[in-house]
């Protein structure tokens, strides 16, 4: 695929990973990957087994689907288990268990749930089914929210009443700050999100370098952007830099897409707080949609529970999220929590940390075993560490099975 | 959810550039283009970033092929020039030898 393969030049990669572990020293590093979208690529090309050991990667809050709270996802099936009602989301989101079953089990039990690629979908569903109301859930980051803008003001503009949406977008920024205010994590820098930054562009992270003094690089989403970025974090700070860099100059502009900024400013404001999963309550870090599309909101047309329901105790998607635990330091997990039977949201997403690693991560867990087993650094140009001889391309990691 | 993937742009299906073909790994698919205004703006036949049907911003040809010579000279390039490094050292130790040896072994 073109503006993909190129990105995953597996002699790039190696010499890459080579110049950072000379450059990285003997000092430990650590750098969040805020991205999900970024987690998912580390893992399925095994990027940390290109890394010396000592440049860790830290997993961010930025997987939309993990950090909705489990009170948000009942009210949701609450919703969808309401009569005459097709109730349309993203196939991430099925399988996420609520307090009592997920959507999907609602589905099983006879609401029509179904699962669609575009919110545009739905926007079809509900002239399709005139008779039937059409809830849309909608959850997503800055990169997400244009899309279901855009639905609404289509469906205001056909006049189309049948069509509502339970907003649960939320803005990545507020997490970042959470992140970077509290005392467990020392990072040295972050890769920025690529896609939230087509959109919001390179500006909103000054924050990070101006208040906490910490680089970001804005990343892409294949292989060798993350290593081009991991390399450009610590050139910062072996420089005495600290600025907001742009790697994934191909598709992000320094101010973003202007027209999608404007949508957002149309449909949505900033609700007083929003609740994560795991940073609890964070004041103005979620969307709501404005007065003049209250009758297409569901939380206002809808009874909606609104209840906050606690994580189960064996879960710990919330230290995950927070990247102080990784994933399998938790204690449920690929135990009694499995992609097949997940406890938490973060083994359910393939963004989430936790399936991610579980999918792919059985090297990286090899090789976390020897750092802390202490038996030398892995890595260091090892490739997907699999021992066969070296491909001109990295190649996913297969998804284990079972 | 935050996936996005490059895709080329086939035509625009509207006079006002809302809709547009793309080409996805073999299939054409109608997507949502009404984003791609300013220095997004694109030409069918060039590549746009398709997130959820939509086309969030315009892949940069030229940008893509920046990026990929920096990599090129920081990648390969890198590795030739460890190699030279190295190959210089054991030819230096080489001729250290050699020269210890003409000298019919100074060092114990």
């Amino acid at each position: 695929m073109k503006f993909a393969d190129e990105f995953r030049d597996a002699d790039i990669a190696r010499a890459l990973g080579k110049r950072i572990a000379d450059e990285a020293g003997g000092k430990h590093w650590k750098v969040m990957e805020v991205c999900g979208g970024h987690t998912h690529t580390i893992f399925k090309y095994g990027i940390e087994d290109l890394l010396p050991s000592n440049v860790e990667l830290v997993h961010g809050p930025g997987c939309p689907v993990c950090v909705i709270p489990m009170g948000r996802l009942d009210d949701g099936i609450a919703l969808a288990k309401q009569p005459d009602i097709i109730f349309t989301c993203f196939g991430d989101l099925m399988r996420v268990p609520g307090s009592d079953g997920s959507l999907l089990d609602a589905k099983a039990a006879g609401a029509d749930v179904r699962m669609v690629y575009s919110p545009l979908d739905s926007l079809k569903i509900a002239r399709d089914n005139p008779d039937k109301k059409v809830i849309f859930y909608a959850i997503g980051f800055e990169t997400t929210a244009p899309s279901t803008a855009l639905t609404l003001m289509r469906a205001k503009a056909e006049n189309l009443r049948n069509l509502f949406v339970f907003c649960n977008h939320v803005t990545i920024i507020p997490p970042m700050k959470a992140i970077l205010d509290s005392p467990d994590l020392q990072l040295d820098g972050f890769l920025g999100p690529g896609h939230v930054s087509t959109v919001v562009g390179i500006r909103p992270y000054e924050f990070v370098t101006n208040t906490y003094k910490k680089p970001v690089v804005v990343v892409g989403f294949e292989p060798l952007d993350i290593l081009q970025g991991v390399h450009m974090v610590i050139q910062q700070v072996l420089q005495g830099r600290c600025e907001v860099e742009n790697q994934y100059t191909r598709v992000v502009h320094d101010d973003g897409n202007p027209k999608a900024l404007e949508v957002l400013g149309r449909v949505f404001q900033l609700r007083t707080q929003f609740e994560w999963r795991g940073l609890g309550f964070i004041s103005q870090s979620a969307l709501e949609l404005r007065d003049e599309f209250a009758e297409w909101d569901a939380e206002k047309v809808f009874t909606v529970p609104g209840l906050r329901v606690a994580d189960p105790k064996a879960c710990q998607c919330g230290e995950v999220l927070k990247g102080v635990l990784k994933p399998w330091e938790c204690k449920v997990f690929g135990t009694a929590c499995t992609p097949e039977t997940p406890i938490g949201t973060c083994m359910v997403s393939s963004e989430g940390a936790c399936a991610a690693y579980y999918n792919f991560g059985r090297y990286s867990r090899a090789r976390e075993r020897e750092r802390v087993m202490g038996a030398g650094s892995a890595g260091n140009g090892s490739g997907n560490g699999n021992g066969a001889a070296p491909e001109k391309e990295l190649k996913p990691i297969e998804v284990r099975a079972g | 959810m935050c996936l996005a993937i490059p895709a080329r742009l086939v035509a625009y299906v509207d006079d006002d550039h809302q809709y547009g073909k793309v080409e996805l790994g073999g299939v054409t698919r109608r997507i949502n283009t009404s984003l791609l205004v300013g220095e997004d703006t694109t030409e069918p036949g060039e590549y746009v970033l398709v997130h959820v049907g939509f086309a969030l911003s315009r892949v940069s040809e030229q940008e893509a092929a920046e990026t990929l010579r920096i990599l090129e000279e920081m990648g390969p390039a890198y590795t030739d020039e460890l190699r030279q490094i190295r190959e210089s050292e054991a030819m230096e130790a080489e001729l250290v030898a050699a020269s210890a040896g003409s000298n019919g072994g100074a060092s114990a």
